[in-house]
C-alpha cells in the first residue's frame, strides 16, 4: 500500500513537469495558418437583433462567405471599414459581421455612421464563439468557399493587398 | 567597464558560495563550534552580491546602455526615482535580488541559530548555498544582467509606462523577500531531515523566518493589488488573473505553515506536515517563478519570455521537487495523529485543511488551462466566475472555525457557554438585517458571508474581553483575525455596493443618475517630462448632500515606447472611493468616461496592513520571549 501512495506521488509529479516541458517546447506564437484548408467548425451564432440563429448551413448557400469580426471600440476596425464597405458590393461575396463583445447602442451608432456592409450580423457578446474560429484579436476575417472550406483569413485589419486578394478569389 | 566589474563580482559569488559548502562540508565531521571562517565566508558573500546589485543599480543610473539589460529597460529621459526601480522591474535584475535576498537570509539564518545543533546549522547553509549557486548559474549563463552589446546604442528603449509608478518600484522587492525569503525554511527542512532534528526546538529556528516571509509577501500582495485599482482602470483590485495566483499559491501555504507550527512547538505533533508545507513554499515559489518568467502563461505580467530560461527553471524546480520527495520517502515515518476532536489542535489542522482546499483550487485553476492547452490543443482560462464560486462559499465556514478556533484548549477541549456563541451568532445576524434596512438587501451567499465576518469579529472582539480579566492577552492572533474578519466584511459590502456608469460625454455635457450628477467641464493639454496628457475636469455633484467633487482622468501618450494609457481619477475618502475614467472615442468630440463608487476601498487596504501588523506582533514577541 505504501509503495503505491509513493509510486502515485512521484507519478502525479512526474505529469506535471512533463506537461510544463511540452508546453515549454510548444510553440506559443498563436498560428491559424494551419487553420487554412480545413473546414469551418460547428457553430451556432445568434443574430444581432436576437432574432435569429445562423450556423454552418447559412454559408452553404453562397459562393463565397466573409466572416469578418469587429466592434465599436476597436480602430483598427474603424480602418478597415470602408474596405467591406467596396466588398459588400461584389456579387459573390456574401458578409457576415460578427460584432465581438461589444454594447449594442455603441455598435449601432457605428454602423449608422459608417455604413453596414454586412449581408447578415451576429454578435458574440462575451467573446465565446469567435474561440472557435482562433480569433484572438479583431479585427479578423475569414474567406469561405461553400465547400465550406477556409480559405484565407486575415489577422488585422484588411489592407489594399487584402482587398485585391479577396477579389480576385471571388470573382 | 561595469559589465566587467558586475561579471567579477558575480564570479567571485560563485567562489566563494563554492567554498562556504567545502568549509562547512569539513567543519561538519568536526566537533566544536561552527567554524569562524564560514561566519566571514557568509558575510563577505552576503556584502558582495549587494555591490553587485549596485553596480547594476548605478549602470541604469548613468544610462549605460552598453548593457542589454539597460538599453532594453531604461531609457535617459526617465525620472531617477524609476530609473533605480528600472533595476528590479526586468527579468535579470530581479534574478540578481533573488540571489541577493538567499544570501542574506543565509548569513543572518547561520547567525540567530546559535542555540541549534552544529549539524542542522552547517547544513542548512550548505543547502541554501547550493540553492544559491544555482540561481547564480542560472544569472551567469542565461540571464546575465551585465551582458554586453555592440554596437553601444545612443538610446534605451524605455520601460513600459504602466509600470513607472511608485507602488510598482516597491511591489517586487516585497514579494521577493517573501517568495525567496522561504527558501531558507526549505534549506532547513531538508537539513532537519537529514540530521533527524526533529525535536520541538526545530520549530523556534524557523517560525520567525516563516513570520517574517509571510509578512512581506502578504505586503507585496497588498502592494500589487493597490497598483492594479489605480493604474490598470477598471476599478477591481484581484482579477485572479495567474500571475498573482502564483503569489498566492506560497501565501496560502505558510499560513497553513505558522499555524502547524503552533502546534508542533507546543504538543510536538505534525512533525512530517510541518516539513512537507515547508518543502512546499518554497517550491511554489519556484513554480510561480517559472510560470511568469517561461512565457507559457499569458497574462498582464509579460515578461519577455525566452524557452530556454524555462528549461533551466524546470530543471532546478524537478531537481528539488524529486530531491525532496526521495528525502521524505526515506525518512517518513507514521506520525501520532490521535488527537481529540474537540481540541486546538483539531482546529489548527482545520485551518490546514482549508489552506490546501483553497491552494489546491487556485492552483487548478491556474495550471489547468497549461494542461488542456498542452495536451489536448484546447485553449480556454479559467477566470474570476470559478474562484468565486468555489472560494466564497466555503469562507463562510472557514471563517466560523476561525472565531471558534483560538478559544479551544490544547489536548481537551469544551465548549463552555454554547450561549455565548448564539448571542454572538444573533448579533452578527442583526447587523445583518440592520444593513438591509437601512441600505438594500442581496444574494443569499452574501448574507452569510457578512454574517460570518460578522460572527468572526464580534467573537474576537469579545476575546479581547476576556483575556484582559486573566491578563493574558495574545494581541498578534486577535489583532490578524479580526483583520480578516473586517477584510472579508469590507470586501463583501464594497462588491454589494458598488455602483458603476458608462457614458459618451461632450465637453459641458451633464448626466444625471440615482442621486448624482457628473459634468465634464474642461479638457486640458499638458506636456511632461516623458508624455503628453488630455488632463478632463469632472465634476461629481451629490445631489441629495449637494456635495461636489473634481476629478482628473488623464489619457497618456507616452514617448519611450509609444503607448496610450488610461489613468484613473480617484477620489478616496473613509467611506467611499470615487472612481473615474475616461478614454477618447476616434473621430469625435465624444470621450467615453467610467464612473464607479466603491464604498469602503481604504478599509481593504487597511484591514491588510492589520493583518501584517498582527504578524509583526508575534515576530517581535517571539524575539521578546527568546
Amino acid at each position: 500500500m505504501k509503495k503505491i501512495i509513493k509510486i502515485i506521488i512521484l507519478f502525479i509529479f512526474l505529469f506535471v513537469i512533463g506537461v510544463f516541458y511540452i508546453s515549454l517546447t510548444r510553440d506559443t506564437n498563436y498560428n491559424t495558418s494551419s487553420l487554412i484548408n480545413k473546414e469551418v467548425p460547428e457553430f451556432k451564432i445568434i443574430s444581432f437583433d436576437n432574432l435569429n440563429f445562423y450556423t454552418r448551413d447559412d454559408i452553404k448557400k453562397n459562393n463565397y462567405t466573409l466572416i469578418n469580426f469587429w466592434a465599436s471600440w476597436c480602430a483598427p476596425c474603424k480602418i478597415e471599414h470602408p474596405l467591406l464597405m467596396r466588398l459588400s458590393q461584389s456579387k459573390n461575396l456574401f458578409i457576415i459581421g460578427i460584432n465581438f463583445k461589444d454594447k449594442t447602442i455603441q455598435a449601432e451608432t457605428f454602423l449608422n455612421e459608417l455604413g453596414n456592409p454586412y449581408n447578415v450580423l451576429a454578435k458574440d457578446v462575451n467573446g465565446k464563439q469567435s474561440v472557435r474560429f482562433g480569433v484572438f484579436g479583431i479585427p479578423e476575417s475569414i474567406l469561405i468557399n461553400n465547400d465550406l472550406m477556409i480559405i484565407k483569413k486575415f489577422v488585422g485589419p484588411l489592407s489594399n493587398e487584402d482587398y485585391n486578394t479577396i477579389i480576385n478569389i471571388i470573382k | 567597464m561595469l559589465s566587467n566589474l558586475g561579471n567579477i563580482l558575480l564570479f567571485l559569488n560563485v567562489i566563494l558560495s563554492l567554498s562556504i559548502i567545502y568549509s562547512a562540508n569539513k567543519n561538519l565531521k568536526i566537533s566544536g563550534e561552527v567554524d569562524k571562517n564560514i561566519f566571514q565566508l557568509s558575510l563577505i558573500q552576503s556584502t558582495s552580491i549587494i555591490i553587485c546589485f549596485f553596480v547594476l543599480i548605478a549602470a541604469f543610473i548613468i544610462s549605460d546602455f552598453s548593457l542589454i539589460t539597460v538599453y532594453q529597460n531604461s531609457h535617459s529621459l526617465k525620472p531617477l526615482f524609476y530609473k533605480i526601480a528600472g533595476t528590479w522591474g526586468n527579468h535579470e535584475g530581479s534574478l540578481l535580488l533573488w540571489a541577493i535576498i538567499l544570501s542574506i537570509f543565509s548569513f543572518l539564518f547561520l547567525v540567530y541559530n546559535k542555540n541549534h545543533p552544529k549539524k542542522f546549522r552547517l547544513l542548512t547553509l550548505i543547502i541554501q548555498n547550493i540553492l544559491i549557486l544555482g540561481f547564480l548559474f542560472f544569472i551567469l549563463f542565461n540571464s546575465n544582467p551585465f551582458s554586453k552589446i555592440s554596437p553601444i546604442p545612443s538610446e534605451g528603449l524605455g520601460l513600459n509606462p504602466i509600470l513607472q509608478d511608485p507602488a510598482l518600484a516597491i511591489h517586487p522587492p516585497l514579494l521577493y523577500v517573501g517568495f525567496v525569503g522561504a527558501s531558507i525554511y526549505f534549506s532547513a527542512a531538508i537539513a532537519s531531515l537529514i540530521t533527524n532534528y526533529s525535536e520541538k526546538s526545530f520549530s523556534l529556528s524557523i517560525k520567525n523566518w516563516v513570520l517574517i516571509s509571510w509578512c512581506f509577501q502578504t505586503l507585496g500582495i497588498l502592494v500589487g493589488s493597490i497598483w492594479a485599482y489605480y493604474e490598470l482602470g477598471w476599478g477591481g483590485f484581484w482579477f485572479w488573473d495567474p500571475v498573482e495566483n502564483a503569489s498566492l499559491l506560497p501565501w496560502f501555504a505558510m499560513t497553513a505553515l505558522f499555524h502547524s507550527l503552533i502546534v508542533f512547538e507546543k504538543r510536538n505533533l505534525f512533525y512530517f506536515w510541518v516539513i512537507i508545507l515547508c518543502l512546499i513554499t518554497f517550491t511554489l515559489s519556484v513554480t510561480g517563478t517559472f510560470l511568469v518568467r517561461s512565457g507559457i502563461l499569458n497574462s498582464v505580467h509579460t515578461f519577455a519570455s525566452d524557452p530556454t530560461r524555462g528549461i533551466y527553471i524546470l530543471i532546478f524546480l524537478s531537481l528539488m521537487i524529486f530531491g525532496s520527495i526521495f528525502l521524505l520517502f526515506q525518512k517518513y515515518k507514521k506520525g501520532n495523529y490521535d488527537l481529540n476532536r474537540n481540541s486546538k489542535e483539531t482546529f489548527i489542522l482545520v485551518n490546514n485543511w482549508f489552506m490546501m482546499f483553497y491552494l489546491i483550487t487556485v492552483l487548478l485553476g491556474t495550471i489547468y488551462p497549461i494542461f488542456t492547452d498542452a495536451l489536448t490543443d484546447n485553449k480556454i482560462s479559467v477566470g474570476p466566475p470559478f474562484y468565486n464560486a468555489i472560494i466564497f462559499p466555503v469562507v463562510v465556514v472557514f471563517l466560523l472555525f476561525m472565531a471558534l478556533g483560538p478559544k479551544a484548549k490544547w489536548i481537551k477541549n469544551k465548549f463552555e457557554n454554547i450561549r455565548i456563541y448564539f448571542l454572538i451568532l444573533t448579533g452578527a445576524i442583526g447587523f445583518n438585517l440592520a444593513i438591509i434596512f437601512f441600505f438594500k438587501s442581496y444574494s443569499l451567499l452574501s448574507n452569510f458571508i457578512i454574517i460570518s465576518a460578522l460572527f468572526l469579529i464580534i467573537s474576537s472582539l469579545m476575546d479581547i474581553a476576556k483575556a484582559l480579566k486573566k491578563n493574558k492577552l495574545d494581541f498578534a492572533r486577535i489583532i490578524s483575525h479580526t483583520s480578516f474578519g473586517f477584510l472579508v466584511l469590507f470586501i463583501g459590502l464594497n462588491d454589494i455596493f458598488s455602483l458603476e456608469k458608462d457614458y459618451n460625454i461632450k465637453l459641458g455635457e451633464t448626466k444625471k443618475f440615482e442621486n448624482y450628477s457628473i459634468q465634464l467641464q474642461n479638457l486640458d493639454l499638458k506636456n511632461y517630462k516623458n508624455y503628453q496628457a488630455v488632463i478632463g475636469k469632472l465634476e461629481i455633484k451629490n445631489i441629495n448632500s449637494n456635495q461636489t467633487n473634481i476629478l482628473n482622468p488623464e489619457i497618456r501618450i507616452y514617448d519611450k515606447p509609444k503607448t496610450l494609457t488610461y489613468e484613473a481619477a480617484i477620489k478616496s475618502s473613509l467611506i467611499k472611493d470615487y472612481y473615474l475614467t475616461m478614454s477618447n472615442i476616434d473621430r469625435s468630440d465624444y470621450y467615453n468616461i467610467k464612473f464607479q463608487k466603491k464604498p469602503l476601498m481604504a478599509w481593504i487596504w487597511i484591514s491588510v496592513i492589520m493583518i501584517v501588523v498582527g504578524g509583526s506582533i508575534r515576530l517581535f514577541s517571539n524575539e521578546k520571549n527568546n
